[in-house]
This record gives C-alpha cells, sequence and structure tokens, in this order.
C-alpha cells in the first residue's frame, strides 16, 4: 500500500440504496468506512423504509430530496443504481467512493480485510501513467518503479481522476456470460494497480469506483436508461456508458484511469438467466457505441470536464441520436446533468 | 470454485518451438530448467570469444552459433548482429526453422508461484500465445480466456473473438529490470510482488519490452524482432530489446496482432553492475525521448501488409526522422534493411529451409 494519508475530511463515501436493508452491509462495512461521511440515496422506487444501523455520520436522501434538489426534471433519471449520481451532486467533498449494496469487504490472499478506502484513494493521489505502459504495473507503489525503457520525462504521471476497483466471487459479467458459466465465481486476486492507457477504452463497472469529484465529477452522470433497466447490474449499462465518457474526458484532458485493485465481495444475487429472458438491449447497444467512442474527438476550447461533457452531449446527439432514441435521450441527460452540476453541485470550496 | 469444465492440457509445440539462448558466459542455469526445456530444441548464439568453448549440459538437443559461423554464414550482412551484447541473440531467430521462439538469459532461473509450486514459464508463454490477445478494448478482468476468467460487462461482443497474439512478454521476480539510474538509487530493492494476471496491451500503447523472458509467434511477427545494434563499436547499449518492442508493437498495431505481457515470471539473478549499465545507457537516455514520439506517432500505409514490408518502411522513416538526431540512426536503418534481406535469404517465402553448412556445434 502506498503512503498516502487520507484526510476523512476529503472523503465521501457515497452509496445507491438498492435494497432497504442496509443494516449487515453497513456493518460489515463498519471497520473501514464508520470514520467517514456517509451519503446514502434511497432507490426513489422503493417503498419499503430504508434500515440504516446506528453509528454511522450519514446523510440520507430519499425521493422527495431528489425532488426538492432537481425539480422533476424530465431527462434524468435517479431511479435504480442511477440514484448514487444524486449524492455525487450534493457531496462537497473532494474524493467520492460508491459501492453497490450488495458487496461486502474482501480478504487478500494474506486473509486481511480490504481496506477499499485506503487503496481507492491511494490510487486517486498517486499519479497514473497513461502514455506508456509500465510492465510492472504502477510505479509508485511500494517495491515497484518503472522499468527499463520507460521514458523519463513520462514518469512524473499525470493526476488520476477514476479508479476502477474488481470484485471477487461474483464478477460483473454480463447475464449472457453468467448464465453460461453458471458456477463461476472469481477466485483470483490480482495484486496490481495499473493506469489504462490513454485511448484504450474500458467497461468501467460502477460496482466499485472512486473519483476525483473536482476533476471528472461532471462526467459521472445518469444519462443512458435501458428500456428494461432493472434492479440487477445485468439489467444496466448506465455506467458502462459514462465510464466510456469518462475515458474520453480523462483522455482528453490529460487525467489518469486505473484499474486493478482495491477488491470488493460481491455477494450472489440474483438470476443471470431471468435477466437474460428480459429483452436485453445493451449487448446490442455495446456494438454501436464503440467505434463511436473510439473515434470521437474533444474540441481543443474543452478544457474542464463540464466543456467536455457539453461537447460530447452534442456530438451523441449528432451521430447516435439517429440510431436510436434511446441516445438522443442520453444526449438531453447528458446536457442536463452538466446544468444541474453548475446550479447543484459545486467545488467543494462552496458551502 | 467450483470446476464446471475440463481445461485441456497445454500443447508442448516441442516440435514447433526453438529456445533461443545468447550467452557468453556458460549453460550452468540450463540445468535447473532441464525438466522443462529437456524436450524442446536449443539454439545457442555464443557471444564473445569464439574460440572459448561453452559447454552444453548433456541430454539437450542444441545447435549452437559462435561468432565465426555468424559471419560465415551471413557474409557481409553480419554486420547487423551485434558483438559483445546479448542483441546477438537474434540471430537465433533468424535461423530458426520453427512456428514459435521462446528467449531467455542466462540468469534467469525457475521462479515459484506464491504457493511454492516451480513455475513453467514455457508452458504459461505457450498458453498466451495459443489463445488470442485482445487489443482493441481493456478487459478489467485480465486476459479473459484464463481459466476462471471471462469478459466483462459492457465488453463489445463483436470483439470477443480477439485477434491473434504474436507476443508473450514475461516478468521477473528478485532483481527488477532496472535502469541504471533506478538501480542506483535503489540498489535493494527486489520484485517480490506476484501478480497474477496475463493482460493484452491495447493497440497504440507502447511498452518498455524486456528480451529476458520472451516468447513470439515467429511465423507472425519475427522479422520485426530485430534487436539492433549494440555492444562492441556501438554507441549504446541496453536498449536492444527495447528497439525491437517499439518497432513490433508498432508493426503488430498496424496488422491488427496482439501484444501479451504479465505471466510467466522468472527469476532473475544476477544484478548487472549499474555504472557498467550507465555507461551503456546514457546515449539512450536522452534519445529516447526523441525515440518515443517517433514510434508513437509512427504510421505504417496500408499497402505494407507483411512484416518485412513494414519494417523497411519503417526503416525509411527512421532514417528520415532520426537520422538527425545522431549518425547511429542512420546506421540503425541500414542495419534494419540488412537484417531483413538476410531473414529472406534463410527463410524465403515457399518455406523452402536454406542449407546453412551447419553450426559450430550441434547435438547431432
Amino acid at each position: 500500500m502506498s503512503n498516502a494519508t487520507i484526510d476523512d475530511s476529503e472523503v465521501d463515501i457515497v452509496i445507491a440504496a438498492i435494497n432497504p436493508d442496509l443494516k449487515s452491509f453497513l456493518n460489515e462495512w463498519r471497520p473501514i468506512i464508520s470514520q467517514f461521511h456517509l451519503i446514502i440515496v434511497k432507490d426513489p422506487d422503493m417503498k419499503q423504509e430504508l434500515q440504516i444501523p446506528e453509528g454511522f455520520n450519514a446523510d440520507v436522501f430519499t425521493k422527495a430530496d431528489i425532488t426538492r434538489k432537481v425539480g422533476s426534471s424530465t431527462s434524468i433519471v435517479f431511479s435504480g443504481y442511477s440514484c448514487r449520481y444524486f449524492g455525487y451532486l450534493v457531496s462537497r467533498k473532494k474524493y467520492i467512493i460508491s459501492i453497490d449494496d450488495d458487496c461486502t469487504p474482501a480478504r487478500d490472499s494474506n486473509g486481511d480485510l480490504v481496506d477499499v478506502v485506503a487503496q481507492h484513494i491511494a490510487n486517486l493521489k498517486t499519479p497514473a501513467t497513461p502514455f506508456f505502459f509500465n510492465t510492472l504495473y504502477d510505479p509508485f507503489r511500494k517495491g515497484a518503479d518503472f522499468v527499463r525503457g520507460y521514458p523519463f520525462s513520462l514518469r512524473s504521471g499525470v493526476t488520476c481522476g477514476l479508479s476502477c476497483g474488481l470484485w471477487l466471487n461474483l464478477a460483473d459479467l454480463d447475464a449472457p456470460t453468467q448464465a453460461l458459466k453458471p458456477e463461476q465465481r472469481n477466485s483470483r486476486y490480482v495484486d496490481a494497480v495499473m493506469t489504462v492507457p490513454v485511448r484504450a477504452l474500458l467497461p468501467v463497472s460502477g460496482v466499485n469506483i472512486a473519483f476525483d469529484r473536482e476533476v471528472v465529477g461532471p462526467a459521472l452522470f445518469p444519462a443512458l436508461r435501458l428500456a428494461g433497466e432493472g434492479k440487477f447490474r445485468w439489467e444496466t449499462m448506465e455506467d458502462i456508458w459514462c465510464g466510456m465518457c469518462v475515458k474520453v474526458v480523462c483522455d482528453h484532458l490529460g487525467l489518469g484511469v486505473k484499474t486493478g485493485m482495491p477488491y470488493v465481495w460481491r455477494k450472489d444475487r440474483g438470476d443471470a438467466v431471468q435477466s437474460l429472458k428480459k429483452e436485453w438491449e445493451g449487448v446490442k447497444l455495446m456494438e454501436e457505441v464503440v467505434p463511436f467512442f473510439q473515434s470521437v474527438r474533444l474540441p481543443r476550447s474543452a478544457v474542464t470536464a463540464e466543456d467536455c461533457v457539453v461537447s460530447m452531449a452534442k456530438t451523441v446527439k449528432e451521430e447516435l441520436g439517429k440510431v436510436d432514441p434511446m441516445f438522443a435521450r442520453a444526449s438531453d441527460a447528458m446536457a442536463e446533468w452538466v446544468k444541474l452540476w453548475k446550479s447543484v453541485g459545486s467545488s467543494s470550496s462552496e458551502a | 470454485m467450483a470446476e464446471y469444465s475440463k481445461v485441456a492440457p497445454t500443447p508442448l509445440l516441442k516440435d514447433e518451438l526453438d529456445i533461443v539462448i545468447p550467452t557468453i558466459r556458460n549453460l550452468d542455469f540450463l540445468e535447473m530448467w532441464r525438466p522443462f526445456f529437456q524436450q524442446y530444441h536449443l539454439i545457442i548464439v555464443q557471444d564473445g570469444d569464439p574460440s572459448k568453448v561453452i559447454k552444453v549440459p548433456e541430454g539437450f538437443d542444441y545447435e549452437l552459433y559462435n561468432r565465426n559461423d555468424i559471419n560465415r554464414i551471413l557474409g557481409p550482412k553480419a554486420a547487423c548482429i551485434s558483438f559483445k551484447d546479448s542483441a546477438c541473440r537474434c540471430f537465433g531467430y533468424m535461423v530458426s526453422k520453427k512456428k514459435y521462439i521462446f528467449t531467455i538469459d542466462d540468469d534467469c532461473f525457475v521462479a515459484k508461484d506464491p504457493t511454492g509450486k516451480e513455475i513453467n514459464a514455457l508452458e504459461q508463454h505457450i498458453k498466451n500465445l495459443l489463445c488470442p490477445s485482445t487489443p482493441f478494448f481493456f478487459n478489467t478482468l485480465y486476459d479473459p480466456y484464463r481459466e476462471g476468467a471471462d469478459f466483462v460487462r459492457g465488453y463489445p461482443f463483436s470483439l470477443r473473438e480477439g485477434v491473434p497474439t504474436a507476443v508473450s512478454h514475461g516478468l521477473w521476480l528478485n532483481i527488477p529490470d532496472y535502469d541504471a539510474p533506478t538501480q542506483l538509487v535503489k540498489p535493494l530493492e527486489r520484485n517480490t510482488r506476484f501478480v497474477d494476471a496475463v493482460l493484452t496491451i491495447p493497440k497504440g500503447t507502447l511498452f518498455p519490452m524486456c528480451g529476458m523472458n520472451l516468447a513470439f509467434n515467429r511465423e507472425l511477427i519475427g522479422p520485426a524482432m530485430y534487436f539492433g545494434l549494440m555492444g562492441d563499436g556501438q554507441p549504446i547499449g541496453r536498449y536492444d530489446d527495447m528497439w525491437a518492442g517499439w518497432c513490433m508493437k508498432v508493426i503488430c498495431d498496424h496488422l491488427g496482432l496482439g501484444v501479451k505481457t504479465g505471466l510467466p515470471y522468472i527469476w532473475h539473478s544476477k544484478a548487472s553492475n549499474p555504472f557498467v549499465n550507465l555507461k551503456k545507457e546514457y546515449k539512450g537516455i536522452y534519445w529516447q525521448e526523441e525515440l518515443i514520439p517517433f514510434f508513437q506517432s509512427a504510421t505504417l500505409p496500408k499497402d505494407c501488409t507483411t512484416v518485412q514490408a513494414c519494417y523497411l518502411e519503417l526503416s525509411k522513416q527512421v532514417k528520415a526522422k532520426l537520422g538527425k538526431v545522431d549518425d547511429y540512426f542512420n546506421k540503425l536503418a541500414d542495419a534494419m534493411v540488412t537484417w531483413i534481406e538476410a531473414w529472406d535469404e534463410l527463410n524465403p517465402a515457399g518455406g523452402k529451409a536454406v542449407e546453412l553448412n551447419g553450426p559450430a556445434k550441434s547435438s547431432k
């Protein structure tokens, strides 16, 4: 683990409550997150009351709070997993860590509990190296360094905007894959963090992520909703969509995206075959969007995340809007999001 | 984890793979590798004094080439093969008649995985080479074809077949492959971290390729694996594998081939002298700053559809753009052309093996 120190006041932990009973979830995470401020956002579709144990410094937001704060915006829907974005909007901290409510702490190969907060913060606080691949992975980790042949001018790295963690047990596979291999569980603990190179796209899973809100906050948004979007990750693409946008934005702004540790333990939940039975648009969708994201270029004049998102929203509408109305709606949501971010969300220096 | 399917054993490929080993000292290290290497044919490239006799441990099937052999076989073209530098190993690639090459340094030993089990590095390289790469989209669970892994949610289905793997780049425990300045600052650092992953290096991304523990598909990429002009009479050393790696990656990206890095690990036992290394690397550290932008922006025309054509085109660009950095690059560009000429002579299209009149020594 790196020596990055964590300032509790810099971190918000944002939890989207998809399940009403958060007692076991929060109790399992207690040793790791109890000293941090929690933002818990209740899925607006949920009828039951949330159950939250004592001893946490938590602010809970419900449908009423969301409506009051953002009005009845028609293009942004904060339901299901997307309710977490409301948490990002109202946070005033520099770093946000967000974990799905069906995950618990994992154990590393020594049997020790993985401190996801410490690892995500270490990832975000140490530079990323997107312009050249280091074969010993993160060169800033203890016991590692840049290898022979790594250009010296690239060794100071760039700011890391996003830290993508992984999952033991139930990996974040899509429904067809998991349905084909119903017994497969991820038991491989890969002891590495690495920077995803510039121009390389990746599927960003929202199950376990962290980001620097000050630099990329506006670029994580609830925009792409599948018609059959549901309460299982197999039935969503919202995180994949905004992950591609974030990567393009980071590449454009010269920021880094890391992937690898920390791991969480993802509980068995749901039935992949059932999810598969629903009309499953996500797969078809990806085929449309990949060539788009691989070729999209942002204008030189876009120098902030907000600028980038506004520009991307326009391009999405122009180039993908005619492919499927879902993209036109996503474009509107992206544009709407930036407006919301500017009015409701703000930099951490504001009260 | 429940076993859901039977995993087929990795093919040995013992008649399709050559192990190329450059050496100037001795081959004692082969004893430790015997259980894993004995079934394979070795190509020993003896650097340095050709009158020295390098003993090959009993029981190995090999051919050995010293400098006299290289000069005899290549004639004037032998000038492209480095002397007094392990870069000479690429001569082994050229004379091989096999589909796959595994090359390893003579100070690399068998490593152990975290369970204490000895790692069969060659088997892992074969696994890496036989299954596809995925350079067009990054899979966050690393190599999706590994047992227990797969493509993650969001990975486009149209990209899940992958592309053929041209190169498998292995890593090292114990003495890490650091440059001289880093070695001077951290002489005691050892790589003890076993990272249980193989991954494809994305298209468009360069990396420092280390020749210590490397395997490749000779039919797919062989002519691009020229290790340059290093060592005796040259202004630079310890950039041979780097140079090959950058040329290779540009060509792989152009031809739609994949490059993997990660497992297998070997145990690197010998720390070279950092002061000696600094002298060798010194120019490279400066030149690198020009080389990297050159390779990052290098493009190859559509009509370059073979490795040789790509390589020759690159050599033209090296001359045009790097010649002004130092005259060395003019010589290197010429050597790149000579290398391809020699490669094609020894490996004519149509596959007829060229009679070399034998190496200095062989086990036959």
